[in-house]
């Protein structure tokens, strides 16, 4: 039950990082000028006749982001009342923190008027409260409880710890949030027609002038490309390697194909000159590349949390018992 | 640290890092408005001249972009619009700020105690295009039965963002320092557009039909005459006037 609300709460934030890319698509940031409240009005009685024009973006993110922050909120509560890895609850108590942090990012970036480190850094954020909901879901999941023991037939200790693996998966998804900080640097900045053709720029392999924006727009490319090749390093490695591991080969089919789907949104938002939709949809594919790898990365570190015999869970009562899934040594509260 | 801990930790100081970089900038306060001493319009009436004249334009210009109001109903429903970017009358342009660049040393005018008006009425700005001087109060209200926000975008003046939910709203406002051309716009109504030139004189102008403007009361000397507009950018030049000689001249722009 707990795993069904934390992925939840996680496709919520996803939902969220959409809508937030609906508000700096339609430059619709600033259509609110106060905060918290919405012109004068108590944010949950604004009228619904006067969500007009930009207010529609800006105010209907407001509103998603006060329910997703209650959402959190539960979870980390439900966290604390019944999870026995005191890692896993301390991730709750990160996730609300972080979600506060982003509203509160949010709040100053509308009343400075959207300095661009602000509204980076809103963005950035939200790409970690995604990546905390989604590490909370995987690790509250059945399969990640038995270590997903029942996948085939039960690899050597050797395979299930794939320092390779654990190495290219972390590097990518390392890689990919670099990539989101870029493009999130390249949105606030207005950088995202500065390279106006795709996939040349400005009819050549190289732009032929630079300023700052054609740069940051041209690190964007350079760093879809690298991104690409990380990700086919990873699922190659997987295929290669670890074809019967159901927990690896499944995501790193989803991380290919959410992987074309975005190099696709990515030349489609430069070609539609940023139609809102498809822009939007951009910045919620790049962060699903980034919880999928992500997942990809910690399924592949799985063995490092098992191992600690004679482990408890607490009860609701605080007393403790016997913990049947395994936590990393020294990792109880 | 746990290896999970310790990787959204890496990412979350990649995020601190920027958020630290941000100094608060934008919340800079502007210069205090110049304290109002009492000073006297060194205009001598008896020798004061004029300039006038006319802003043409040469070519066709595109028409004018349709305004898709579809956004809000009560805009809507006022009918289709498009945006003034070109207005000819007579084969004069309209919506051309002209103004006194140079020359006028350091002289010191008074402030007009009366307020300029910036109305939100019909989903647009009336007018587009106008002057203030520096410490003159400029009131922004709203006519429409739709909520507005009005949003000054600065270089020179402090940067503000005014929510007015209710039709009749009114807000007051003044500039400390000069700057020409200022723009506001409504983040609520993409296609609303205003621009007002700042100035430390009272010596502006925005040509009207026909394209005619005139700068009156001017003391007798050499100016640098300025003429902006907001498409075609700006032309200046240099005009001598004598003692209550009235100097005609013109601008054209070309499409």
């Amino acid at each position: 039950m707990l795993h069904l609300y934390a992925m939840m709460v996680a496709a919520s934030t996803a939902i969220l990082i959409f809508a937030g890319g609906l508000v700096t698509s339609t430059e619709s940031g600033l259509s609110v000028p106060d905060w918290p409240n919405t012109y004068g009005y108590f944010m949950f009685f604004f009228p619904l006749e006067k969500m007009v024009g930009g207010i529609r973006y800006e105010h209907t993110h407001r509103l998603i982001a006060s329910a997703v922050g209650f959402l959190i909120l539960v979870l980390a509560v439900w966290l604390w009342r019944s999870e026995s890895r005191g890692w896993v609850r301390r991730l709750g108590y990160i996730a609300l923190a972080a979600v506060i942090t982003q509203g509160i990012l949010g709040g100053i970036t509308v009343l400075w008027y959207l300095p661009d480190p602000i509204s980076i850094a809103h963005a950035s954020l939200a790409q970690i409260v995604l990546c905390l909901t989604m590490t909370i879901a995987l690790v509250t999941s059945p399969g990640w409880k038995r270590a997903y023991a029942t996948n085939g037939p039960a690899p050597h200790a050797g395979a299930r710890d794939d320092r390779m693996l654990q190495r290219v998966a972390a590097v990518t998804t390392g890689l990919i949030y670099l990539q989101i900080l870029v493009g999130a640097t390249m949105r606030h900045t207005g950088a995202g027609l500065a390279i106006p053709d795709f996939p040349l720029m400005f009819g050549q392999l190289m732009p032929p002038h630079w300023d700052p924006k054609i740069s940051i727009h041209f690190a964007h490319r350079v760093g879809a490309v690298i991104v690409s090749l990380a990700i086919l390093a990873t699922t190659g490695h997987v295929f290669y390697r670890h074809r019967t591991r159901r927990e690896l080969r499944r995501p790193s089919m989803l991380l290919l194909a959410l992987l074309a789907t975005q190099v696709t949104l990515g030349a489609l938002t430069v070609l539609s000159h940023k139609e809102f939709i498809i822009n939007s949809l951009h910045v919620v594919t790049g962060a699903s590349v980034l919880v999928t790898s992500l997942v990809l990365t910690l399924r592949a570190h799985r063995s490092r949390f098992t191992g600690a015999s004679g482990s408890r869970v607490r009860s609701y009562t605080g007393s403790q018992q016997q913990d049947p899934y395994g936590v990393p040594a020294g990792d109880h509260a | 640290m746990h290896p999970v801990l310790r990787l959204l930790a890496c990412a979350a100081l990649c995020t601190a890092a920027i958020g630290a970089a941000c100094g608060g900038g934008a919340s800079e306060e502007s210069p205090a408005p110049k304290t109002a001493a009492p000073v006297t319009n060194p205009v001598d009436p008896a020798t004061a001249g004029a300039i006038t004249g006319t802003v043409t334009l040469q070519g066709t210009p595109p028409p004018n972009p349709t305004i898709n109001m579809s956004s809000d109903p009560y805009c809507m429903k006022l009918g289709t619009a498009t945006t003034p970017v070109f207005v000819v009358s007579n084969g004069g342009l309209e919506n051309v700020f002209v103004y006194v660049k140079d020359g006028l040393g350091t002289m010191k005018f008074p402030v007009p105690a009366t307020p300029v008006v910036l109305d939100q009425k019909g989903c647009s700005y009336g007018p587009r295009v106008f002057g203030i001087q520096v410490g003159q109060s400029l009131d922004i209200v709203n006519s429409d039965e739709t909520l507005h926000n009005i949003h000054a975008l600065p270089m020179a003046n402090r940067e503000f963002n005014r929510g007015q939910a209710l039709q009749g709203m009114k807000y007051t406002t003044t500039f400390t320092a000069p700057e020409v051309m200022l723009p506001f716009k409504c983040d609520v109504h993409k296609w609303m557009n205003a621009w007002v030139g700042v100035l430390e004189h009272p010596f502006y102008a925005v040509s009207g039909k026909g394209g005619a403007f005139s700068l009156s009361g001017l003391p007798p000397g050499t100016y640098t005459i300025e003429a902006w507009h907001e498409k075609l950018g700006t032309q200046t030049q240099q005009v001598t006037i004598g003692a209550k000689e009235s100097k005609p001249i013109s601008f054209m722009f070309k499409v």
